[in-house]
């Protein structure tokens, strides 16, 4: 399958610290990959590289066969991203933070799109409400929906399901789950919930120092690192417990 | 027909333009801020300048037409400038930079975005001023005629260019550079000759001076309250003045723009 998103010697440096060192990946179209890693492993710089938020200081991305240090606002049409770290603005409604989102992607019909949205991740009682008086489960949703108003066809998302319920973000991996498979988006996931890497992802990277440390299938990393859940493998991984391959 | 990428780039200069528009019906008080300001200067120096026109008789009528036509055009440099500051800022303060500049939106629409709501908020600030101006003290600005759209036009864009490198700032310092937002164009006023002509300033302030499209400006009201004449000359010079420093605030602010994503600071500017 043709790689949707590469990242080839991918680099970030901040004076003497060095974020991301040369990392390699490549992502196939229609594939959820998990970008796992502790905190400060480098997951957010490499993300903010893919988002053209960040220039690196080496190396090269392309996304949906757009060089994102060239032409990335053609890929960015294409794209978007969540993550709990960045807010909406508070006094805005839901909707009306949605329809802002809607011209500066330029979706066609915005209010019919955004009543879509909001009815399939269960906010329509919200689209009303200022953005301020929401809880944190509830931001965390608006956060997808806006970044489902385009129709991506790359999805990168931080931690899409932080601050929900175990009911909610049951809800929102199903609805991913169901997104992916009807619209083959490519989505590109950092999180540090396990269950919901190797639910949702059919490839994981794993990064540490700025490095991807080990790659390949969740049932691929189980199997290397003799574990029953990527819980264990992800500490065996942070705190340099190597083992030996499972017979 | 409109070309599709013309049709999407102003586009999305709307939405951005939207997310303010709507922030300023929902709060009274942002809305008041804008207004506040401009009413009460005009009402300090319209009684100040009644006190001169019944103390100098009718020498002191012609320094209220400087004085009251000066605080007038002044309010609008200044609405200029801060209307695309504070948008900026708004952005910052609701940590909505990292989705912003992750859409497609280019860094040219976003600076067209904050100088079209700047032109909104310099007109909901500056008219009641007018307003004020004309009913309490009889002054009408609109009397100035036709060339009152080159000098608005003028400083208007004056404020921009100051705001982009008050943007630059920000993009390179973080919002510790905010206060500037408030303060930069009262720093220029002494050498914006805006209630005295260029000549009155000591020989070394005048280059810095003429260097404002802004002097030119009021050199050019007051010629024309004096002598009933435009003064072309200074108009010209405010045009290109102003042409040269745009090109250059926009030219430090792509710098900026770049070194902002070099560093990191769209998605951690703050403090």
């Amino acid at each position: 399958m043709q790689a949707v998103i590469t990242a080839t010697g991918l680099t970030k440096r901040y004076g003497e610290t060095l974020a991301v060192d040369g990392i390699e990946f490549s992502v196939p179209g229609g594939r959820t990959v998990g970008l796992l890693g502790g905190n400060g492993a480098g997951k957010t710089t490499t993300i903010a590289m893919l988002l053209g938020l960040l220039i690196p200081t080496a190396g090269s991305i392309r996304i949906l066969g757009h060089d994102m240090a060239r032409d990335r606002f053609a890929a960015l049409a294409r794209m978007n991203f969540s993550s709990p770290y960045v807010a909406l603005p508070q006094r805005l409604s839901v909707a009306e933070n949605l329809r802002v989102y809607a011209h500066l992607y330029d979706v066609r019909h915005p209010e019919r799109r955004i009543a879509e949205l909001a009815a399939e991740l269960d906010l329509t009682d919200l689209l009303e409400r200022p953005a301020g008086q929401l809880s944190a489960g509830q931001k965390t949703r608006v956060a997808l929906v806006k970044a489902l108003i385009n129709r991506p066809e790359v999805l990168l998302l931080d931690e899409p399901t932080a601050s929900l319920d175990p009911d909610t973000g049951d809800l929102v991996r199903s609805w991913l789950e169901r997104y992916r498979a009807e619209s083959g988006c490519t989505i590109l996931l950092a999180s540090h919930n396990m269950g919901e890497v190797e639910r949702l992802c059919s490839h994981v990277l794993m990064m540490k120092k700025g490095r991807i440390v080990d790659r390949g299938t969740p049932a691929e990393l189980l199997s290397r690192y003799g574990r029953d859940d990527l819980e264990q493998v992800f500490l065996d991984i942070a705190r340099d417990r190597v083992r030996e391959p499972a017979a | 027909m409109i070309h599709p990428a013309i049709y999407q780039s102003a586009r999305r200069i709307w939405g951005l333009m939207y997310r303010h528009l709507t922030l300023y019906r929902r709060s009274w008080p942002r809305l008041l801020e804008l207004t506040y300001w401009p009413t009460l200067t005009i009402c300090i120096w319209g009684f100040t300048a009644n006190y001169f026109t019944a103390r100098l008789g009718s020498g002191g009528a012609v320094a209220v037409g400087f004085l009251l036509g000066a605080v007038l055009l002044w309010e609008i440099t200044l609405r200029s400038q801060m209307g695309v500051a504070i948008s900026f800022l708004e952005e910052i303060w609701s940590r909505n930079l990292g989705h912003v500049f992750v859409s497609p939106l280019r860094p040219w629409e976003l600076v067209a975005a904050l100088i079209a709501l700047s032109a909104v908020r310099m007109v909901i600030g500056v008219l009641p001023a007018v307003l004020v101006a004309w009913v309490l003290y009889a002054y009408d600005l609109f009397a100035i005629g036709p060339v009152l759209i080159l000098f608005a036009l003028n400083l208007m864009a004056m404020g921009w260019w100051v705001s982009l490198f008050v943007v630059s700032l920000i993009l390179r310092h973080g919002a510790g550079a905010e206060a500037l937002a408030w303060s930069v164009l009262f720093a220029l006023t002494p050498f914006a000759a805006v209630y005295y002509p260029v000549s009155v300033l000591p020989a070394a302030m005048q280059p810095v001076a003429l260097a404002l499209p802004a002097s030119h400006v009021f050199e050019g009201l007051r010629t024309l309250l004096q002598h009933d004449t435009i003064a072309w000359g200074h108009m010209a010079w405010a045009t290109g003045l102003n042409a040269a420093w745009l090109g250059a605030a926009a030219a430090v602010f792509m710098v900026q723009f770049r070194v902002a994503r070099e560093r990191g600071a769209l998605l951690t500017i703050g403090e």
